[in-house]
């Protein structure tokens, strides 16, 4: 077993150890939660050292790295085949930091602890697997058991409207996963396995258009192919129009599932894009490109305008992920270097960016116990630190140079605007909503009169700061220095843009 | 074969014959607290047969009693699958029927019955194997004799069955009109050599799927299902759920690869034999099944109605990947049928064991259960996901392979509104989680389980979670037993 192997399932040994520990010894239940979320994030940091810069993966299996690759169904060709290159090793990173944090954010859960750390482990092997599987069922199952411990995780801890928060999610989700298994399906029995001659699940080979039967060249098959990944995948993202499960997910969520969903779900659409529909069908990656572009503009406008009508501070968040993934698409659907590295920058930062935006709004929310914009005031005079830090992550957010959010929208803008102009700088407008409602709120928040309400507000604590301070730090540094992180994706993604014609 | 020589390889239902007649008389002499004691033999009975079914499948496939019946590894494999059933019902029914002694005589005539249908070679003995089961589970359906409810189970379920076998002996009428056999596989020769009148064909093809379709309730002959299934003691229903519908899924699998269509040459694809569209009404009415059975379903309120309905939308997949015509559904369907009966089993045996402490059969009962009896509410989590077809469960895998079957056979349009299905039903699967997980109920107090009820629970759990991982053994042995003996 391997390194990447034993970061993805060491959170379900984690998961069964919780079960077994009683119910009473509360403390330990963190703690094992803790460790064995801060053990993955320990071993793919160590990976990242060991990472070579030069391999650029996709469509190649000697390009991967950390590769482990085993049979596990022989009889219908299902392999036990994962691996990492510059597109998912980001995304991993990214996954073990959040959770980490996240179960942190998760201390003050006040009811059935022992089950919530259990699924929230189940979880993070759910995302791990998906980041490094290449082999299609098994990014399929990794896939799904994602919804299970998310569905209870929203269910059962979330807000008022949780139930139906929950069911929505699950019901969405599902939709688009079942259209994914068709077309999977469908991809497996029209792809030749070079080596063996069957049928494969290898995404790789799936790549190699030679591998292609007949029936999988006609214009139509590919089109419909690639509208029904499509559609599983912009669900998870959210695109427009199939965005409307995500504010109501979003608000029921408890703090750190918020932080999740915002910080790695929304992504693995946008990786499930580039992952499997652009290098197995790249014809109709361009065919469909301009649509996708127009698509991440109503996601950047809509989501803006959208947000500056919210009064609950949570849902704003929630509709600036959908502007913020707009961005995401609007880069990788124009084929340039720029574009696609800055989508993926994007995915990055904005992971990074609204996890501290979550945790803020958790933080206000176990405090004042609502979270109407209109309801706080003046906060910056009794909370002063805790205001210094939102103040940080909304600037994150807006795009303001010297953050993380502002390199990528740079780099999206500079590599969108020689292919579609008009559509570019409409999204420019973008920036400008999402200052305004940005600085709106933070004056309504923590400018102004102070609520009397307040005065005798408790600062962030210690344990808080400790969620945020990481992700501060990391947001500045990769603002002022992006290169770690370009560096780590561009030979993957450079290479992925010359595959599409 | 004649039949002095067909009997040697006719042991296990000999078997299974005296092990009941034996039951019989060894009840009369038992006191009444001893007679749970009959329950343990019927499984020991049970126990010897499979074990003589599993040494079948080194027989040669051939044709037993002149032609009535054939034993061929599919044959074996459905005769194991059914026998299987019955055993873990024994255990399923000890609980509840512990002074029954005829209730076990019962349930091994009904697998004698069931091993009959699944190796069925002419139109007269699908009539007598299915009237075997028929007569038996009417009785069955009828057990709770102070309950009205349970007689009109019974009553329902007899008439329903009437009907359907009248209509399907009058189809097979048209059949022997047509070709002057009553023999399977001379039916079939016949068919394939000379040209008959599609349209008869065609409503003898109507008439008899009326009849099979009853027995695996299929839309529109599904209409006793839902009262029987609530009317019926829950180990019956239990037993309804799986081992008739597999007898009867073997009888419509011999009747597809017969009457309706060939095994062409390469064994991989059913030839019809005329031209009477009969994969697009299968593929219409597999539609319907799961539909119907999906939407109704979302509106039960009591738990083992809405489990029928549930069971009438599966009926819908194994029919839609059988509608396809190739051996791979088939093994689909076979492997779907090993994964239904231990989730399903695993389902009734919660709704079993917990209407006694929630007092009612309603879905709101369940209410706070993942608080109160946290092992058996995981334990119904999993088998509700798995039954919707969620992985890692076993239930993905066996609609997996059925959509794939579908997905082979390039009939994509069946294979979306199949996952579209997947997707509604998970609202009335996940509805059963969220009262026992999202809510709480006004009592809070544990159930407790006895260590019976756990292990059996756990005879249903552990393979539901295993089968979703590491499934080979099972789809082997599925592919293994796809010989059919033809000719």
């Amino acid at each position: 077993m391997g390194l990447l192997s034993f970061a993805t399932f060491l959170p379900i040994a984690g998961a069964l150890l919780i079960l077994a520990v009683p119910r009473k010894n509360l403390p330990l239940v963190r703690i094992i939660a803790a460790v064995f979320t801060f053990i993955p994030l320990v071993i793919t940091s160590y990976l990242w050292t060991q990472f070579d810069y030069t391999a650029a993966g996709i469509n190649t299996e000697s390009g991967f790295q950390f590769v482990e690759h085993l049979p596990w169904i022989p009889t219908y060709h299902i392999e036990y085949f994962i691996g990492v290159d510059g597109l998912s090793f980001p995304m991993v990173w990214l996954t073990t930091l959040l959770s980490f944090l996240a179960i942190f954010a998760s201390w003050n859960i006040d009811k059935a602890q022992k089950g919530y750390f259990s699924l929230f482990l189940l979880l993070v092997t759910g995302m791990m697997g998906v980041f490094v599987a290449l082999d299609f069922f098994l990014f399929y199952i990794f896939w799904e058991v994602m919804l299970l411990p998310m569905y209870f995780l929203i269910g059962v801890w979330g807000g008022p409207r949780r139930e139906y928060a929950a069911i929505k999610f699950f019901l969405y989700t599902l939709f688009g996963s079942v259209l994914m298994l068709v077309a999977m399906l469908a991809l497996y029995f029209n792809v030749g396995d070079p080596v063996n001659g069957g049928h494969t699940f290898n995404m790789l080979h799936m790549m190699n258009q030679s591998n292609h039967q007949p029936w999988l060249q006609v214009f139509n098959v590919r089109f419909w192919l690639y509208i029904a990944l499509f559609v599983g995948f912009a669900i998870k993202v959210p695109v427009f129009p199939f965005h409307t499960w995500l504010p109501d997910a979003h608000v029921e969520a408890p703090t750190a599932i918020s932080v999740i969903l915002a910080g790695i779900l929304l992504k693995m659409g946008t990786y499930g894009l580039m992952r499997i529909s652009y290098p197995i069908l790249p014809d109709m990656a361009r065919y469909t490109s301009y649509f996708l572009a127009t698509l991440g503009v109503i996601n950047i406008l809509y989501g803006a305008f959208v947000a500056m009508a919210q009064k609950d501070l949570k849902k704003l968040v929630a509709y600036s992920s959908i502007s913020h993934m707009g961005f995401v698409l609007l880069g990788m659907a124009v084929f340039t270097e720029a574009g696609m590295n800055g989508a993926m920058f994007q995915m990055f930062s904005h992971g990074m960016i609204t996890a501290m935006l979550f945790l803020l709004v958790g933080v206000i929310y176990d405090r004042a116990h609502h979270r109407q914009i209109d309801g706080f005031g003046g906060l910056g005079v009794s909370m002063p630190v805790y205001t210094g830090v939102a103040s940080l992550a909304f600037f994150a957010a807006l795009g303001l140079p010297g953050m993380s959010g502002f390199i990528a929208e740079a780099m999206v803008f500079i590599g969108a605007f020689p292919v579609y102009r008009t559509l570019t700088i409409i999204s420019a407008f973008g920036i400008i909503v999402t200052a305004g409602y940005i600085l709106w709120t933070v004056q309504r928040v923590f400018l102004g009169q102070l609520n009397p309400k307040y005065t005798e507000i408790a600062e962030i604590n210690g344990r808080e700061l400790f969620t945020l301070i990481p992700l501060g730090i990391l947001v500045v540094f990769f603002g002022v220095y992006p290169m770690p992180i370009l560096n780590l994706m561009k030979t993957s993604l450079n290479y992925l843009v010359t595959l599409i014609p | 074969m004649n039949n002095l020589e067909s009997l040697q390889f006719f042991i296990p239902e000999l078997f299974l014959t005296a092990g009941l007649l034996v039951t019989i008389i060894v009840e009369l002499l038992l006191k009444k607290e001893q007679k749970v004691f009959t329950a343990y033999l019927a499984a020991t009975v049970l126990l010897i047969t499979i074990f003589f079914l599993i040494r079948q499948y080194a027989i040669e496939p051939a044709a037993l009693f002149g032609g009535m019946v054939v034993i061929d590894p599919m044959a074996v494999f459905f005769k194991i699958l059914t026998a299987v059933s019955t055993l873990i019902i024994v255990f399923f029914s000890i609980p509840s029927f512990r002074v029954k002694a005829e209730y076990y005589v019962l349930l091994l005539a009904t697998t004698l019955g069931m091993m009959l249908m699944a190796q069925v070679n002419d139109l007269l003995m699908i009539i007598l194997a299915m009237e075997l089961v028929g007569l038996v589970s009417y009785v069955l359906a009828g057990y709770r004799r102070s309950d009205p409810k349970s007689g009109e189970a019974s009553l329902k379920y007899i008439l329903f069955g009437a009907a359907s076998t009248g209509i399907m002996a009058f189809g097979f009428s048209y059949i022997y009109g047509l070709t002057g056999q009553t023999n399977l596989f001379e039916i079939q020769q016949a068919l394939q050599s000379t040209q008959h009148n599609p349209v008869i064909l065609f409503v003898a093809f109507v008439l008899i799927i009326a009849g099979l379709g009853y027995k695996i309730a299929m839309v529109p002959f599904h209409f006793w299902l839902p009262d029987v299934y609530e009317g019926a003691p829950t180990p019956v229903t239990a037993f309804f759920s799986v081992g008739p519908k597999a007898a009867g899924m073997a009888v419509l699998i011999r009747f597809i690869i017969s009457i309706v269509a060939g095994v062409s040459a390469d064994g991989q694809t059913f030839t019809a034999n005329a031209p009477i569209h009969a994969q697009e009404l299968l593929a219409v009415l597999a539609v319907l099944t799961m539909t119907l059975g999906n939407l109704s379903a979302l509106q039960q309120k009591n738990i083992k109605r809405m489990m029928a309905y549930s069971s009438i939308a599966h009926a819908g997949y194994m029919l839609m990947a059988l509608a396809v015509f190739t051996s791979q559904s088939v093994e689909a369907v076979m492997f779907y049928l090993v994964v239904y009966m231990f989730m399903n089993f695993g389902a009734f045996w919660v709704i079993h064991r917990m209407t006694p402490h929630l007092g009612s059969e309603e879905i709101t009962a369940y209410t706070g259960l993942g608080y109160r009896a946290p092992l058996v509410a995981v334990a119904m989590g999993v088998f509700m996901f798995s039954l919707t077809g969620l992985p890692p469960l076993a239930g993905f895998i066996g609609k997996f392979y059925l959509f794939a079957a579908v997905i082979k056979a390039e009939w994509y349009i069946l294979a979306v509104l199949g996952v579209l299905n997947s997707v509604v039903s998970l609202y009335y699967y996940a509805y059963v989680t969220k009262v026992m997980f999202l809510n709480r109920g006004d009592d809070e107090s544990a159930v407790s389980i006895s260590s019976y009820d756990t292990a059996l629970l756990l005879v249903f759990l552990i393979p539901t979670l295993v089968l979703g991982v590491y499934w080979v053994p099972v789809i082997s042995w599925a592919t293994q037993s796809l010989h059919f003996f033809l000719g």
